[in-house]
């Protein structure tokens, strides 16, 4: 690299001069000495376009110096060329080195420049901010790594002009910048910033950071992701309660007479709940406000047309898939920031550096956390050390073969067991609703019982499992946990929304079966809760008790973050997948979220000790996003759009009695628009032609697929330009033990010469 | 937000925001909190710019800082003279940079003038014993430490010089991306 070079030719500062002097002998003797950069002479030096080094220079051309002077510099260069390069040069103009002329890019031996101190260096630096646009100059401004006095007196400078803009982007991803456009920045931050107004979040902050100090990020990012999901969550209720419910309950349908309150609707949804705001069956497919409504279609209306008539069907369908939407595009931006922060192109190796100046979590604060995550790391190291040593080692054929077989063997009894208990949930529910359904309203909680059970005590298979067969690292162990986990919560969650759908067997003799859907998610959603209680309860209060009394251990339980964030997903799908048939489901998973992190927390401290796996946080973050995103919410937008599309609603109840689905609500709406004002037609064509046609479908996968074999193949071409970078900073440093080697031996020549 | 502070003008408090990671609510939040490590000699006015200093000691007992065993080098980057006495711009700047909020170029080449012991602007193997003997306070056997820095070397060097400069740290954090998430201070 040719700043090595420079700081070569600093370091003999007295063969500066001799270098030069040589160099006009050399030449003069025609020798093949050739001390510029650029040569080519040698064949180990690949010769490259500039267009890389051009666009990712920065990182290469730091003087040597650290001092104030030369950071001032650098950056001056940087906005110099920032402000100089508009776009990539076309390839054609390139030069053929890969290596730029020392001189364009060093301010301090330029000899035209070389009397200039401090003030001046900073003056030019400032004079160059101003031309820079505003977003970039505070940009700079921020991330400069010079001291806080020194940019006050940057930005006091520049402020006599302009004082730069303050844009405050602000991710939920710990990333600062996301890419997107400045617009959606700004609304997203005025988002982030009302939802920072939520008395909820403030007190957040010191248990936040509570935790963080004993536990460490890990545990953390747990908690995190319950935020993040309350967010979502309150987000959707907001939705369906302002365009929903609120209105719905401002105006009640003529009422059926309400049963009595007893206890156990908390539990079974049943009850005096049926006919409440809580499920479908209660939203009338009428217009609301309308005074005509009741009456038949062909009498005329002799009042004065309504003030503001509400028609609830499609506010209805409209809200729940406005809040879908919205949840969607969340997550996908949430997935896109912590996956650009955590997916890197190139190897993986260079793990023990990576530990050594990584791994210190220096958000754990309390002096036994602290002293335990010393241990870790230690314990870390000595293992990566000796796994190194024996990586050279491999394993013999019948080693291999019998890991194998292992594996295979795990790996056949997992899915047996998924299997298995899919048999049984199917089996059981049809035993259950032949027996009879509605002589005791408990009988209806067995089912859910029995899924959760399942849920609690499979995981725990798993893990021993897991435990037994030996992976390359721990990682893979617990993804394979979690993965084994995840198919057995789908499985068993696609097989009760095929028996809701189909309703053969559950809510077969229902008059309205939506509620009745509702009501028994309401009943999973409740359970799911409760089992999650009992789960904290014995796994880390019991667990602790045991081993402190009975086998007098020291230690305490460990958090189980995996087992804990799948529970999360999980009673997360079944909001979403019961958001059509309840619209106050997400308000009943909100209340539980609140109450499991309080829950949590005090469980955490009491009774766990931070986790000794050495647990990457920010890669997991992605993964349970990722996993929130791709099995659980697409999963129930699968069902969602399926309901809407293609199952009749029921005759009797809800918004949408007697339509053939619930999607014709919308297609009979667009009808009435276009009778009731020609001059919209264009709006049906758009309808006609856009939405309900297939052929836009394929057309937008297709393109969407292009996308991705585009980025794919940008991403392989990155691979490649890494592997030829690395090679040439190899071989840099190579030229420059040769050229050390060289110079001493013609300056020793020139010695014995004289 | 209303203007009802007295500690700073709107332009200092503007300048702050400006310059650091932090909100108008935070900077005033950190104040407090750098005065309450000395009540006696920070004055709650600050419009007049007074020159104050609070020794290492202090800024080392924060519950924050008092049991990492980077403190005083942490301390000494981000201080003026380097001897770990910080004004209050300095303690700012100090958590402005482990904020969440900071991108990862700023925080790697603060986090390598801290892993940086002697100051001389790379990173040599005598600069990753000490290192290695502070993450595991003194529990491996010098055969060990001494394996692991060379192994560490080996690793992230690439221009082959035998120690690990600027650059070459920062080519290594960028494959951690658990960098970000370690490398940070909730205050």
């Amino acid at each position: 690299m040719h700043t090595s070079f420079h700081q070569l030719i600093q370091e003999q500062s007295s063969l500066v001069e001799a270098v030069l002097e040589l160099e006009m002998q050399a030449r003069g003797r025609g020798k093949a000495l050739q001390p510029q950069p650029g040569w080519d002479g040698d064949s180990n030096s690949p010769i490259l376009p500039c267009s890389p080094m051009a666009a990712h220079p920065p990182a290469l051309l730091l003087p040597a110096g650290r001092s104030r002077g030369a950071i001032i510099s650098q950056y001056y260069n940087r906005t110099a060329r920032l402000r100089r390069r508009s776009s990539r040069p076309p390839l054609q103009q390139l030069c053929h080195t890969a290596r730029p002329s020392l001189r364009q890019y060093d301010l301090e031996t330029d000899p035209a420049r070389a009397t200039l101190e401090g003030e001046d260096k900073r003056s030019l630096l400032v004079k160059e901010l101003l031309s820079l646009s505003p977003s970039q100059r505070s940009h700079m401004l921020l991330t400069v790594p010079l001291s806080l006095a020194e940019k006050r007196t940057l930005r006091q400078e520049l402020s006599g002009q302009r004082g730069p803009l303050r844009q405050h982007a602000q991710c939920w991803a710990p990333s600062s910048l996301c890419g997107w456009s400045k617009d959606y920045i700004i609304l997203v931050s005025l988002g982030y910033g009302l939802l920072s107004l939520l008395p909820a979040a403030k007190p957040w902050h010191y248990a936040l950071k509570q935790i963080g100090g004993r536990f460490g990020s890990s545990v953390l990012s747990y908690f995190l992701f319950l935020k993040t999901l309350l967010m979502f969550n309150i987000i959707s209720f907001l939705i369906l309660l302002v365009f929903v419910v609120a209105l719905q309950a401002a105006y009640p349908p003529a009422s059926t007479s309400p049963q009595s309150f007893t206890g156990l609707e908390l539990l079974t949804g049943a009850g005096y709940f049926t006919h409440s705001l809580l499920y479908y069956g209660y939203y009338s497919n009428d217009t609301l406000n309308d005074p005509c409504a009741s009456r038949p279609n062909d009498s005329a209306c002799p009042l004065a047309a309504p003030p503001f008539p509400y028609n609830m069907p499609l506010a209805y369908v409209f809200s729940v898939g406005v809040s879908f939407l919205v949840t969607c595009v969340l997550l996908v931006y949430s997935l896109s920031c912590s996956f650009r922060e955590s997916y890197r192109v190139g190897s993986s190796a260079g793990d023990l550096a990576i530990k050594v100046f990584c791994a210190w979590d220096f958000k754990v604060i309390q002096r036994r956390s602290v002293k335990l995550q010393c241990e870790n790391i230690c314990t870390q190291l000595k293992e990566l050390l000796a796994d190194q040593q024996s990586r050279s080692r491999s394993l013999s054929l019948c080693q291999r073969l019998g890991h194998f077989a292992v594996l295979l063997l795990a790996w056949a009894l997992s899915l047996s067991t998924v299997l298995g208990c899919v048999l049984a949930v199917h089996y059981f529910s049809e035993h259950m609703h032949a027996v009879s359904a509605r002589q005791q309203e408990a009988i209806l909680l067995v089912l859910p019982f029995m899924v959760s059970l399942l849920n609690m005590l499979m995981p725990h298979l798993y893990n021993l499992l897991a435990t037994r067969e030996k992976q390359d690292s721990p990682v893979a162990q617990v993804y394979v946990a979690i993965c084994r986990n995840l198919i057995l919560k789908m499985v068993v969650l696609g097989l009760l929304c095929y028996q809701w759908l189909s309703r053969r067997v559950v809510c077969s003799t229902e008059e309205c079966w939506e509620t009745c859907v509702g009501q028994d998610l309401y009943r999973f959603v409740v359970m799911d809760f409760i089992f999650t209680l009992l789960d904290t309860f014995f796994r880390e209060l019991v667990w602790r008790l045991i081993l402190e009394n009975k086998l007098k251990r020291k230690q305490k339980p460990e958090f189980d973050i995996a087992q804990n964030v799948l529970e999360l997903i999980y009673g997360q799908t079944l909001t979403w997948l019961g958001v059509l048939f309840a619209p106050l489901l997400p308000a009943v998973q909100t209340l539980k979220l609140l109450l499991l992190f309080y829950i949590k927390k005090t469980s955490l401290m009491k009774n766990c000790q931070s986790p000794s796996k050495p647990w990457q946080a920010s890669h997991m973050s992605t993964v349970f996003i990722t996993l929130l995103f791709f099995p659980s919410f697409l999963g129930a937008a699968i069902f969602l759009s399926y309901t809407i599309w293609s199952v009749q609603p029921s005759e009797t109840c809800g918004p949408f009695q007697g339509l053939e689905n619930i999607y014709e609500s919308g297609k009979t709406w667009v009808q009435v628009l276009e009778k009731s004002n020609p001059n919209i037609t264009w709006f049906v064509w758009v309808h006609q032609h856009l939405v309900e046609n297939t052929f836009l479908l394929f057309f937008v996968s297709g393109v969407l697929l292009a996308v991705i074999y585009f980025n794919i193949q940008v991403v392989r071409g990155q691979q490649r330009i890494i592997c030829l970078l690395k090679e040439q900073i190899a071989n840099e440093g190579q030229d420059k033990i040769y050229l050390i080697q060289k110079l001493h031996s013609v300056y020793g020549q020139r010695e014995r010469c004289t | 937000m209303g203007n009802k502070q007295t500690v700073f003008t709107p332009e200092q408090l503007d300048a702050y925001q400006d310059c650091t990671f932090f909100t108008r609510k935070e900077i005033l939040r950190l104040f407090y909190r750098y005065r309450d490590l000395a009540p006696q000699l920070v004055p709650l006015d600050y419009t007049d710019k007074p020159d104050v200093t609070l020794p290492y000691e202090l800024i080392g007992s924060m519950p924050e800082l008092k049991d990492n065993p980077f403190r005083q080098r942490i301390a000494e980057v981000f201080s003026e003279n380097g001897d770990g006495n910080m004004t209050l711009d300095d303690f700012l700047d100090m958590f402005s940079v482990l904020s969440e909020m900071a991108p990862r170029d700023l925080k790697a080449y603060y986090a390598f003038k801290i892993y940086d012991f002697n100051n001389d602007d790379y990173i040599c193997k005598s600069d990753l014993e000490k290192t290695v003997n502070k993450l595991t306070r003194n529990e491996l056997t010098p055969e060990e430490v001494s394996l692991v820095c060379e192994k560490v070397i080996y690793e992230a060097d690439v221009d082959n010089d035998g120690k690990l400069s600027l650059e070459d740290f920062q080519h290594m954090i960028i494959r951690a991306p658990d960098f970000l998430s370690t490398f940070h201070i909730r205050i």
